[in-house]
């Protein structure tokens, strides 16, 4: 894992930090993914699209590798992170998810205080030397999290007694606690009410700074507020994939404009 | 008559209802029908409900009321005939109770004569000691008894008869009244208006809390019953030697030491071996299950283990005693593989105890195996999206969700541990003391209830008394293992659902 970070220049921002070839995903009989090539920038939101089954999860869990927890579930072809085969067999899956983060539909705190849930990752990579040090990690995260302010006061409360939008902030806060380069999100928002959604959406312009973050998303209006680029899937493909202003004012296949427009999903 | 089908009289009348609400059924239907002129649609409930109503108010209170009479009958006239016999009718070493066996027999043997003809009815009701070979005349018949009957003896047995036959009377009249009732009310009221649905639900209902009732009633009578008994005990044997006494000694001759003590330490020592083997085993086994294992594993593995819970007690006591305890006796007696001589029998607490944990895996493995599938898919992901191996999943994620419930399944194991009987009988041993050593024999207390309340037993001494209240204690015991275990399952189940 180590060589992944040699790789880390002083480049442009907008340098790619995935890059996925023929990936193909098989759910035991069922081919859920078909010839997905995608370039994913460093420092950008992107945001994948389309109608329920089209695959965008599966793909999503790809890139961290989670679908190896799925027994029936293959995947092939080839997928970078920082130019590093993600699938070769000198990488281990769970180093890899600790530079992968992920937020679930969701929010899933474990039963445990706010610090512990915040604390889990760094505590499990040995990301601290000391007390002092993982308190430090744990307040960046809460900020980075944007829920700082309203949980500094209770850090040994449950995270299970949070609001919804303040559970999935603080997922997103323990997600970010294991200094990850790239951010999976999967429907963060589905299960949350219009502020909180808000809340979150904020939070995700304000992470593109530091990350590449890649959103799953049922909502049209919500990838086209947040992400920067937008991928269009359909039955496995990926149909279209460019500038999201571009896919939504001037889509070049038929089907993502029928999806677009309310025809199709 | 009563002979009629070989069914006595009281099957007769059992019949005889049942064939009057069969009656009852085509008879109120079709006047339900005929109410609104053979059109169903006119009804307010479907014809055939007219019908059941009948059946429930013709059969069901006739044959309830009849059941219970024939409950209540028996203690009823032993209860007006026991008075009857004269304190100097009881020979000596003989009881009450044994005097009222006899009569029972006696009359019995009246009724065969009767039924026989060998003797009229005036002549059982009327004959005399006196004047008759009572044994002689009922020997002719088949019916053997013990001793010549004492006058005392046939006059309470005639007695017994008289009051037997009045009360059969009674009961027939007045279960076929409420028969009869219940048939005419029912076919009176079957016409189009009549709710006949809402009366069968009632009555379903009505059967429901029935059939709950007499299940809550059962234990609460079982606890009654255990509580007088234990009452009787500690009006014979002083409370405090019973749970603060050091020894345990009966004696049938009496001046018996009876504290419970030394045997709730076997009962605890052994139980705690068993858990000690039960937990780790069935725990890892659960999470191995539950948390490792493909579906194709897990679908044979855990049938496979779940035999084990339906294997007899008996047969793990077997076990114990013809394979673990010479086993253990092999490898840890005088001349065994390890030259330690520590065991001298193969009855021992960890004889015991080994095979009680070995009884136990499937309760701990397979209501932990429930819980921890119990814990949410997302709670793993969320672990193992953060970089955390499966096992650290489990450890830091899964175990704590599910620590509640898994407390639970122990406990439960605990209470089945405490309350085991089969397996402690074979292979612990019947020395009841205080020893850490575990390759000693001990005794539990299931072990003493079987002994004391085996063999010829005296239900006035407390040494055979003494069972009731280690029963009860035993029962206060496991009971509230298991609420407590129910209380934390239940907490623990609302956090999730």
């Amino acid at each position: 894992m180590n060589d992944m970070r040699i790789v880390e220049r002083d480049v442009d921002v907008k340098e790619t930090k995935i890059v996925a070839r023929k990936v193909q995903v098989y759910y035991g009989e069922t081919h859920a993914i078909k010839d997905v090539d995608v370039d994913i920038d460093d420092k950008t939101v992107t945001a994948f699209i389309g109608p329920s089954g089209c695959g965008k999860s599966t793909f999503l869990r790809c890139l961290n590798r989670m679908n190896d927890t799925i027994d029936v579930c293959r995947v092939k072809g080839d997928i970078q992170i920082d130019g590093e085969d993600i699938y070769d067999n000198r990488v281990d899956p769970v180093q890899l998810r600790a530079k992968v983060g992920m937020v679930f539909q969701k929010p899933n705190p474990f039963p445990k205080s706010i610090y512990d849930n915040v604390a889990y990752g760094p505590r499990i990579h040995g990301l601290a030397k000391n007390k002092s040090e993982l308190d430090e990690i744990v307040q960046k995260s809460l900020q980075r999290g944007a829920i700082w302010d309203e949980v500094k006061d209770r850090l040994n409360e449950p995270g299970t007694g949070l609001s919804g939008g303040q559970q999935q902030r603080l997922c997103i806060a323990r997600a970010v606690a294991t200094e990850p380069e790239v951010l999976l999100m999967d429907e963060p928002c589905s299960a949350l009410d219009p502020i909180a959604t808000a809340q979150v959406e904020e939070l995700i312009d304000e992470l593109r700074q530091n990350y590449s973050v890649v959103i799953v998303t049922h909502s049209m209006q919500q990838a086209a507020r947040v992400s920067q680029k937008t991928a269009f899937f359909h039955l496995g493909n990926l149909v279209e994939y460019g500038e999201t202003g571009q896919i939504f004012t001037n889509p070049t296949d038929p089907r993502t404009e029928s999806y677009i427009t309310g025809r199709i999903g | 008559m009563a002979g009629l089908l070989g069914l006595g009289t009281n099957g007769l009348l059992a019949l005889l209802v049942v064939v009057l609400a069969a009656i009852g059924f085509y008879i109120a239907r079709s006047r339900a029908l005929n109410s609104v002129a053979g059109d169903a649609r006119g009804l307010h409930s479907l014809p055939s409900y007219y019908g059941y109503t009948a059946i429930m108010l013709t059969a069901v209170p006739s044959l309830g009321v009849m059941m219970i009479w024939l409950l209540a009958q028996p203690l009823f006239t032993e209860n007006q005939v026991f008075g009857l016999i004269p304190d100097q009718a009881i020979a000596e070493g003989s009881s009450r109770n044994l005097v009222m066996s006899d009569v029972r027999r006696v009359a019995e043997g009246l009724d065969i004569a009767v039924a026989r003809g060998a003797m009229t009815e005036e002549e059982a009701g009327s004959i005399r000691t006196e004047f008759t070979d009572i044994r002689a005349r009922l020997g002719e018949v088949g019916v053997a008894l013990g001793s010549n009957v004492q006058a005392e003896v046939l006059n309470a047995a005639q007695r017994y008869r008289e009051l037997t036959s009045a009360g059969r009377l009674w009961m027939i009249a007045f279960v076929g009244l409420l028969a009869v009732a219940g048939f005419a009310v029912s076919v009176f009221l079957a016409k189009g208006e009549f709710r006949a649905r809402n009366t069968v639900e009632r009555g379903i209902l009505l059967l429901l809390q029935l059939a709950a009732m007499i299940a809550i009633l059962t234990t609460v009578g079982i606890v009654l019953s255990m509580l007088f008994e234990t009452r009787n005990f500690f009006s014979l044997h002083p409370w405090t030697d019973f749970f603060f006494g050091g020894s345990w000694a009966p004696n049938f001759r009496g001046n018996s030491d009876l504290s419970i003590l030394p045997l709730l330490w076997g009962t605890l020592y052994i139980s705690l071996i068993a858990l000690t083997v039960a937990v780790p085993i069935g725990l890892f086994a659960a999470i191995y299950l539950s948390e490792y294992a493909s579906a194709a594993v897990r679908s044979a593995a855990k049938p496979l283990i779940e035999i084990l819970a339906g294997i007899p007690t008996i047969v793990y006591g077997l076990f114990a005693l013809l394979t673990v305890g010479p086993f253990l006796v092999d490898v840890f007696g005088r001349s065994g593989l390890a030259g330690l001589g520590w065991m001298n029998g193969a009855t021992a607490v960890i004889t015991a105890g080994l095979v009680m944990g070995i009884m136990l895996i499937p309760f701990v493995s397979s209501l932990s195996d429930d819980i921890i599938n119990a814990v949410p898919q997302a709670m793993r992901d969320g672990s193992l999206g953060l970089g955390a191996t499966r096992s650290e999943t489990i450890r830091q994620v899964v175990l704590p969700a599910a620590l509640p419930g898994i407390v639970g399944a122990i406990l439960l194991a605990a209470s089945r541990a405490i309350g085991e009987t089969m397996i402690v009988v074979l292979g612990a041993g019947a020395i009841a003391k205080f020893s850490l050593n575990p390759f000693e024999a001990m005794t539990t207390i299931t072990t003493r209830i079987v002994s004391q309340l085996t063999g010829d037993t005296d239900f006035a001494s407390p040494e055979t008394l003494v069972a009731f209240a280690l029963g009860l204690t035993l029962f206060v015991l496991t009971l509230g293992l298991n609420v407590l275990a129910l209380y934390i399952v239940r907490r623990y189940r609302e956090q999730y659902e």
